[in-house]
């Protein structure tokens, strides 16, 4: 297992990677990207059993981004993982290139399914999850959720239906940065009380702190180890996270950074690294 | 037997062969015939209840994960209600994952407009990937999904409730893109799809009474469409009318008049349901009431017919 002072390093280079890759392309989500950046670098980096060089191992454990726009900082996991090159990253979103502005399986080793329309995500992992069992392998299916996303009618399909089929082997997490694009999750359509709702639908919920590695990866044994529902953990966190001028910041949802923004943020990653 | 009870019965068959077979329905399966699966394979049988967007996306995360499965609803509610789960979750990734479908058409009846499945070929053939097959009768039925469940990729079978009769012998194989000429003849091509082959039949009969002599081609597969056969049939005949239980636009008439236009421009007449929707009644009612009956079909023969009569004696004239 790796220790979590490494885990921290890798998230601040997948934090690297990922504005690098954003302000390369021009365009894509930085704010969701950046407050998944722990989750993700838990899953791949501790978490999950897999194999990047083996991307269709059949004992692999399942990973699905639902919230699709975060696909910049899922594939600097993926090639810090190495799954492919870290020169691909910059060929985000670029005619040709095998990292699609949203997650494409046809295209990107490691990446198990399509997504990026919101809401459709949950459906798909509680399929892999059904299909895993009915195979009786032992693999578990992660899948990561926006809270704005869940304001969508089929996670809530879905949250039924897993929990009616009983996926002990699903853990969803739901990136809580409380934004979403109009603004506040609050003001546009309220989702509270969120906790209550997940155990009302028959989910093991879990409320973490998403930029916490201890809370994180105590949450994903914890969820391992509930047996006849599927868990969540609803993990809070800052959009935006580990660049001061974009966090919490509503306006960083969906905007690249600039030249002179990536520099700022970069010289901010890096005081960071010296001092932590 | 109806395409339904063929549905039906083949796959619980087939469930014995293939073990990756799993079967999806969302609260219709005595309607769909899957309860038929259901019962044989319980283990292997998801009911999703009313949520018909949740059902294709677990659909879909099956696939992904290796197995074969089938999803059945009615087809207003599987190509409708989930389009976007069918476009996003599973045609976009070319995920294997059947989707067959009952209550196709207005043949549906009483249950009336909301029920009747339209625009269904329109909505699925105009996803990339996916094939979209509408059987004739309940041998080619049978034939249809044991052949794609050889096939990897989406597939949209669209059934219907009511009984077709039965036209292929126990020998038929159906293949992927093939079309069958029924009926020879050298006057008018009259393509059809589903229901409406039957009623081609019917109206061919009645035309070579009068000495009119038309090709019935049955087309199953109208995604991808068997442009060899149609483009012999119609450079012989000049004349082509399409018949199919759907809105003229988007389905089985436009994809044919689509390939006629760009490689064979021809005298063409579609006949289906013109820009309305689906009402109450009785299937004969219906299709009668929509101008769908084999005198429409003799009708819409003459008129082509008499169309390409007039374009060659013009030309006659123009050139002589
Ligand atoms: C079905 C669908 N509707 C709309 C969008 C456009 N969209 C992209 S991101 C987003 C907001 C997502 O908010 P949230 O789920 O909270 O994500 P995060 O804050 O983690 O970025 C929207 C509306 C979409 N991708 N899919
Ligand atoms: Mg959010």
């Amino acid at each position: 297992m790796v220790a979590v002072d490494q885990l921290e390093d890798i998230a601040k280079q997948v934090r690297r990677d990922t504005l690098v890759m954003l302000n390369r392309a021009g365009s894509g989500h930085t704010g969701g990207s950046l407050s998944s950046v722990e989750i993700l670098t838990a899953l791949f980096f501790s978490k999950m059993r897999h194999k990047p060089l083996d991307p269709l191992w059949d004992q692999r454990d399942r990973f699905v981004l639902s919230k699709g726009h975060a696909a910049p900082a899922f594939y600097a996991v993926l090639a810090r993982c190495g799954y492919f090159p870290l020169e691909d990253l910059v060929s985000l979103r670029k005619l040709g290139s095998h990292l699609q502005g949203h997650p494409d399986c046809k295209f990107t080793p490691g990446v198990e399914v399509s997504t990026g329309s919101l809401g459709q995500g949950l459906s798909m992992a509680n399929g892999i999850s059904l299909a895993l069992k009915l195979d009786g392998k032992p693999s578990r299916v992660y899948v990561l959720l926006g809270d704005g996303e869940v304001q969508e009618g089929q996670i809530w399909e879905a949250a039924m239906s897993a929990a009616h089929y009983k996926l002990d082997n699903l853990c969803a997490i739901l990136d809580h940065n409380h934004l979403q694009i109009d603004g506040t999750v609050e003001e546009v359509m309220n989702i509270e009380p969120l906790s209550d709702k997940w155990r009302a639908f028959g989910w093991k919920v879990f409320n973490i702190n998403g930029h916490d590695y201890a809370q994180i990866l105590t949450a994903f044994d914890k969820a391992e180890r509930t047996k006849g529902q599927p868990s969540i953990i609803i993990a809070e966190t800052i959009k935006g996270k580990g660049v001061s001028f974009f966090e919490n910041k509503v306006e960083y949802h969906g905007v690249a950074p600039t030249d002179e923004e990536l520099e700022r943020a970069l010289r901010e990653l890096e005081f960071d690294s010296q001092r932590g | 037997m109806g395409v339904r009870e063929a549905y039906g019965e083949t796959l619980a068959r087939l469930g014995e062969v293939y073990k990756d077979i799993v079967v999806l329905d969302a609260d219709l399966s005595g309607s769909t015939k899957t309860c038929i699966f259901a019962k044989r394979f319980p283990e292997r049988f998801f009911n999703m209840g009313i949520s018909e967007q949740d059902l294709m996306g677990t659909a879909a995360g099956l696939a992904a994960a290796g197995k074969i499965p089938f999803v059945s609803t009615f087809a207003i509610f599987a190509t409708g209600r989930a389009w976007e789960q069918i476009r996003q979750s599973i045609a976009y990734s070319s995920l294997n994952v059947k989707i067959v479908a009952s209550h196709g058409g207005i043949t549906v009846g009483d249950d009336g407009g909301s029920h009747q499945a339209i625009e269904d070929i329109a909505l699925m053939r105009h996803l990339p990937n996916m094939v979209v097959i509408v059987p004739t009768d309940a041998i080619e039925m049978k034939s249809i999904i044991e052949t794609i469940v050889e096939y990897n990729g989406p597939v949209y079978v669209r059934g219907s409730r009511i009984k077709f009769p039965i036209i292929f012998d126990d020998s038929y194989k159906f293949e992927i893109g093939k079309g069958h000429v029924l009926l020879k003849g050298s006057d008018v091509t009259i393509v059809a799809t589903g229901y409406m082959v039957h009623s081609s039949l019917e109206a061919a009969q009645r035309l070579a009474q009068e000495g009119i002599y038309v090709e019935v081609i049955s087309m199953p597969t109208i995604k991808p469409l068997d442009e060899v056969l149609l483009l012999k049939s119609a450079a012989k005949t000049n004349a082509v009318v399409t018949v199919e239980e759907h809105l003229v636009t988007g389905g089985l008439g436009s994809a044919v008049s689509e390939v006629l236009s760009e490689n064979y421009p021809t005298t063409l007449k579609r006949i289906g349901i013109r820009d309305k929707f689906g009402i109450s009644g009785k299937p004969k009612q219906l299709l009668s009431h929509f101008g769908l009956t084999p005198h429409n079909i003799v009708e819409a023969a003459k008129e082509v017919l008499g169309k390409k009569k007039k374009r060659v004696s013009l030309k006659v004239v123009a050139t002589g």
